[in-house]
């Protein structure tokens, strides 16, 4: 089987958000980045699939250099070779497009993205991605067996799950409980300084948004604190007040 | 030229959010003086078509094949693009829900347009065509400007209310065509949580942490919630102990709400989560820890343990709602 796993840089989940250049950059001074936590997930569990059934896993990222240390920790996890698309990633759009065009012969049995990235958590890859290469595909799922070139999966659908059949080859992005993340060991990270790691120039395609400026939200106007021993004054306010309940 | 939305249902009903798209594109239509078409994909009984137009459709795209009474992202977005294609739609509404976002992208590569995904405000187009959305998993916003002649607006729950606008729409049969490759995914099985409201589209959320001290005090939580008409909710770490499902989990990492209001009971509010719920409209932190970040960012606050707080915010709660009643 010869699976494909987008990855994404994006800040550390602990990362306090600030701009520049009057709310047009994002900061990144000081931010420490990291392999997007559901791409990580979907990597996890290509390795073991290719465990289970053979074959190869690559992943491919769309950035400049800075994100190749990324790149080397997702092939000391386990991952075969890595392509890197130099290109600064501006939209959903043109990520995927870039990817659709460099693995657009490759006929990857299986590709991964995650649910959404953490920073710009639109979503869009999946389903991008599959539209540009006229493949079907499942997004947000949880579970994945596959079973003599027939997927089955488990999905997030808003209020439950559903679980969902389909051929290879397809398109899948993973949520939460697809995989537990796995730490490279001494000998995947030696090994991942050898493995080939790719790096091709991008196509020339536009991308369909640009951000114009950041905000940032509002502070509370502060807390109007209730005594414990009158707990139920909340209800009160809430209704009263606040009119939300 | 038109405003596509399209209007989800779930076996036949409405979502809340579909109400909330058809006002929100008629709110877009009445700067712009475009129709608003909604399309319903599947089939829907019993006069239920006309709830469109009640929150602000002209008109009423109805493709009631069979076929669609099970979602499917490929057929969807095929089907979604003939009738754009058709009413020469330049701009399209549809929630961000989980079917939004797997139909979105696809039915975005068959237009050629431009999408934003988490759409919290309407348009500003003074100059240009620029959308809000949340970003950095609630962290920030984002000025979102869309170069593409036509436009894909996915809109987030709770960001827009109904309005009843009670207009006369006509309603169009419309019988879509499909290929082999619309039906390449198959819905096995479909598992709704029934009598519980989905976390995604709730407007009131009950939401515990690690001082909830184990899954076995989820019970008034619960009931909290139950007599509210809330969600349940949890942190980060609840759910990786699996105290509670992972589909309840709020945060950078878990899913971003927008309630009109979170009641956060034993949660100390460490950024990754503050980031998924502080778009709340009113945030209601419990802590015995009177240094808890969570009431820096919290509109009411209690110090105090939340095995005393919550049993009478109970009591007062059912005590409200049988006054209302």
């Amino acid at each position: 089987m010869k699976i494909l796993v987008c990855i994404s840089n994006v800040p550390d989940t602990t990362t306090k958000i600030t701009f520049t250049d009057n709310n047009t950059k994002f900061n990144s001074a000081g931010v420490q980045f990291i392999i997007n936590p559901y791409d990580e997930l979907a990597l996890t569990k290509a390795l073991e699939l290719v465990e289970k059934h053979q074959g190869t896993v690559t992943v491919i990222n769309v950035g400049l250099a800075d994100t190749e240390p990324n790149i080397r920790k997702a092939l000391a996890i386990g991952a075969n070779d890595a392509i890197r698309i130099n290109a600064q990633p501006t939209d959903a759009f043109f990520v995927a497009s870039q990817i659709a065009e460099a693995v657009k012969s490759e006929n990857y049995d299986l590709i991964f993205t995650g649910r959404e990235s953490i920073d710009y958590n639109s979503g869009q890859v999946c389903g991008l991605l599959a539209e540009m290469l006229a493949l079907p595909s499942v997004n947000v799922i949880n579970t994945l067996d596959i079973d003599n070139g027939v997927a089955t999966m488990e999905r997030d659908i808003d209020g439950g799950r559903e679980v969902v059949k389909c051929n290879l080859p397809m398109v899948v992005s993973a949520q939460k409980e697809l995989a537990e993340p796995r730490i490279p060991n001494m000998r995947g990270i030696m090994a991942a300084r050898t493995k080939p790691l790719k790096v091709v120039d991008p196509a020339s395609l536009p991308n369909s948004t640009e951000i114009a400026v950041y905000e940032l939200p509002q502070p509370k106007a502060g807390c109007k604190m209730i005594d414990a021993e009158k707990a139920e004054e909340l209800i009160s306010l809430l209704h009263n007040e606040a009119k939300v309940i | 030229m038109a405003i596509l939305v399209f209007a989800e249902n779930i076996e036949g009903i409405y979502k809340k959010s579909s109400f909330e798209a058809v006002s929100y594109a008629a709110a877009i239509a009445s700067t712009t003086g475009d129709k608003v078409i909604a399309a319903s994909l599947g089939t829907v009984e019993g006069g239920r078509l006309e709830e469109l137009a009640r929150y602000g459709a002209d008109k009423i795209v109805n493709a009631s094949d069979k076929k669609l009474d099970v979602f499917n992202p490929q057929a969807y977005a095929s089907v979604l693009a003939q009738i754009a294609k058709q009413e020469n739609a330049t701009i399209v509404v549809l929630s961000n829900t989980y079917s939004g976002k797997s139909l979105a992208p696809r039915l975005a590569v068959k237009l050629n347009a431009g999408l934003v995904s988490g759409v919290i405000t309407l348009p500003e187009t003074s100059s240009g065509f620029k959308v809000k959305k949340t970003v950095f998993s609630g962290k920030a916003f984002a000025d979102v400007e869309i170069k593409n002649q036509v436009k894909i607006l996915a809109l987030t729950a709770n960001s827009y209310s109904p309005q009843e606008l009670n207009k006369a729409a006509e309603i169009a049969e419309f019988s879509a065509s499909f290929s082999d490759s619309d039906f390449a995914s198959q819905s096995v099985e479909v598992k709704r949580v029934s009598g519980k409201i989905p976390l995604t589209e709730a407007e009131l959320v009950v939401s515990g942490g690690r001082g909830m001290k184990g899954p076995e005090n989820w019970a008034m939580l619960e009931e909290l919630a139950n007599v509210l008409g809330a969600a349940t909710a949890c942190s980060k770490p609840v759910s990786d102990m699996h105290w509670r499902p992972h589909s309840e989990h709020v945060g950078q990492t878990g899913i971003t709400i927008k309630p009109n209001l979170y009641i956060a009971c034993g949660i100390s509010g460490a950024i990754q989560h503050l980031a998924g719920v502080s778009s709340s409209k009113v945030i209601v932190a419990i802590n015995k820890d009177p240094e808890a970040p969570f009431f820096k960012a919290a509109d009411y606050g209690i110090i105090g343990d939340v095995f005393d707080v919550v049993p009478k915010l109970v009591t007062a709660a059912k005590n409200l709602k049988s006054s209302q009643n």
